[in-house]
């Protein structure tokens, strides 16, 4: 492929060459400038006692401790609601529900419009339902669960999308050995679909932890150290923002909060493309 | 997970691989009775009679799509895992009413080992592939176990080949092994019936030579039923035969016997036409 494309034969094979090059070496440009400022204008100031230390003078000053914890908190939170939810949800969509099926049809178009929805309606309904119907209040409780709500679409659809991609052959031969459907599932069908998993899962995360809008009226601003679940806890994502829209002076931490979040989402990244590749693949989808 | 059968380990002892007498009465095993499916309102086979001797091959000839491959699934009731398939007509496998409601379709499944065209071990390894069937069965010892994966190894002449490996991935194998060690998995759940759809059909000549040969081993200890396209391969395999044919868009029975009377005196006229192909 490579070859072919490096020594163009004519000039529309030239032009295909020049806009495929063009296009990817411009995101690639895009995003190594992004990371580019961001590591220039935030890696001085990010130091074990900014990372550890809370926050002084609207976070002027200071570290950023509460605010790791109470991220880690509601991501925590988002996951461990979101992750059985997400998975079972899809299991039942993916191999026990049929594609024409009235419940089947609705719950996908359920799922992939809510999947769109922006996620300031999300704040808005978590707030509502969560602080207020039930009395949840402004806490990391209430972030979390609605964190959860914003990422379970993605991480269903793309959970049900490995499994079916699993195939049918599995399903038959497993069958004609007297294997249980429960132990297909448990055995074959889930270590497949894996892969699946965890793409809706970095996505879900991805989004998660990037979340502003949803927040805001959720865990709220509060940037001390969380003593428990019930008490308000500020995200990262929401610090950046405040250091940046609302405190003259915060420039300096708003980088290196941000180089911080940077380097946690390439962590997720990083740590799930390696389960992906070795840690299971290894194991399970040997070849 | 289920519990374990009491059985499992008597029949263990009493059925060890290949010590059954080599000589049968033709006496039949399974017996298919005016057997119709339909894929939605779309019939692929309708109206089979027939009735198959327990120990003896009998090869499934016919054209492509008259519903040789959906006919093997209702023996052991694969037809169930597929969404809007109805099968009416009935199946006695022994004393085992098939298509009775009330049947253990698990245990069914275990007494009739399937193998399909494209050769589909799990993504595990071999060990694996062979030993998770049976933990599934209720068998837990692991020297018992170890034992039934190196018996059935040898009956498909792949211990040889794989015994230094066998915590390797079986898709790490070439067709030919993996289609041997999907039959290896068939066996160690020792089925009464074996049913093969085209087992050899994805396999290069030599490969397919040896599974052939491996077919052969299995006639006297297994009923086996096996789908073909190569009546050369049918001609020398098979005891018995029977021939399916497209009939006004639904599969039929057109001629069933003896295998030396289906390939070398025909009633029907289709069969005749059929089998001279072989020829031809
Ligand atoms: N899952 C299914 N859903 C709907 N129709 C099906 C399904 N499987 C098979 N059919 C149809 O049923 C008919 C019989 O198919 P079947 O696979 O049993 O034929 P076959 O004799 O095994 O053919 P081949 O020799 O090509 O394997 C075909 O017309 C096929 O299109
Ligand atoms: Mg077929």
């Amino acid at each position: 492929m490579a070859e072919t494309l490096s020594r163009p034969q004519d000039h529309r094979e030239w032009f295909a060459f020049v806009l495929v090059w063009g296009a990817a070496a411009l995101v690639t440009a895009v995003f190594c400038w992004l990371l580019g400022d961001i590591i220039w204008h935030g890696l001085s100031h990010v130091s074990w006692t900014f990372l550890t230390t809370s926050p002084e003078n609207a976070g002027r000053r200071g570290g950023i401790g509460p605010i790791l914890v109470s991220t880690s908190l509601i991501l925590g939170v988002c996951l461990a609601v979101s992750l059985p939810i997400g998975i079972g949800t899809a299991v039942l969509l993916a191999e026990f529900t049929s594609d024409q099926s009235l419940f089947g049809r609705m719950t996908r178009r359920s799922l992939d419009v809510l999947a769109g929805v922006p996620s300031i309606v999300f704040g808005l309904f978590g707030n509502a339902f969560f602080c207020k119907a039930l009395g949840l209040g402004f806490s990391i409780l209430s972030g979390g669960l609605t964190l959860a709500c914003m990422v379970l679409p993605i991480l269903i659809r793309s959970t049900e999308e490995g499994f079916r991609a699993v195939p049918a052959s599995y399903r038959l031969s497993a069958a004609a050995l007297g294997l249980s459907r429960s132990t297909t599932l448990v055995h074959l069908l889930l270590p497949a679909a894996v892969p699946g998993l965890l793409v809706g899962l970095v996505l879900g995360i991805g989004r998660a932890i990037a979340e502003t809008a949803a927040l805001i009226f959720t865990s709220g601003y509060v940037d001390r150290m969380p003593q428990s679940l019930l008490d308000s806890g500020r995200a990262l994502s929401i610090h950046i923002f405040d250091l940046s829209m609302n405190v003259a002076g915060g420039d300096a931490n708003a980088y290196a909060s941000a180089l911080v979040l940077v380097v946690l989402l390439l962590a997720i990244n990083g740590a799930a493309s390696w389960l992906a590749t070795y840690g299971l693949h290894r194991k399970i989808m040997t070849v | 997970m289920r519990p374990v059968e009491p059985s499992i380990i008597e029949q263990r002892s009493r059925h060890p691989l290949g010590d059954r007498s080599a000589s049968y009465e033709p006496q039949p095993f399974v017996e298919v009775d005016r057997l119709s499916l339909y894929y939605g309102e779309k019939p692929a086979f309708q109206d089979v009679t027939l009735s198959i001797n327990k120990g003896y091959i009998t090869a499934l000839v016919g054209p492509s799509g008259c519903g040789k491959t959906s006919f093997l699934t209702c023996l052991n009731r694969l037809t169930d895992l597929i969404a809007g398939c109805r099968v009416s007509g009935r199946i006695m496998i022994d004393t085992r009413d098939v298509l009775a409601s009330d049947i253990d379709v698990i245990q069914l499944r275990r007494r009739i080992g399937m193998i399909f065209q494209k050769p589909n071990p799990f993504p595990l390894t071999i060990r694996r592939n062979l030993e998770f069937p049976l933990r599934e069965q209720g068998l837990r010892d692991r020297e018992q176990i170890a034992e039934i994966i190196e018996a059935t190894l040898r009956d498909v002449g792949l211990w040889d080949e794989v015994k230094d490996r066998l915590n390797s991935p079986a898709l790490a194998l070439s067709g030919g092994q993996q289609q041997r060690l999907c039959i290896a998995r068939a066996l160690a759940l020792l089925p009464e019936v074996l049913l093969l759809d085209e087992p050899c059909s994805a396999l290069d000549p030599l490969s397919s030579g040896v599974v052939e040969d491996l077919i052969v081993s299995l006639r006297d200890r297994y009923t086996v039923l096996i789908v073909t396209h190569n009546l050369v391969q049918a001609r020398r395999i098979a005891d018995y035969a029977a021939l399916f044919w497209i009939k006004n868009g639904a599969g039929r029975l057109i001629e069933a016997g003896p295998a030396k009377q289906i390939f070398e005196e025909p009633r029907d006229p289709l069969t005749a036409a059929y089998v001279s192909g072989m020829r031809g």
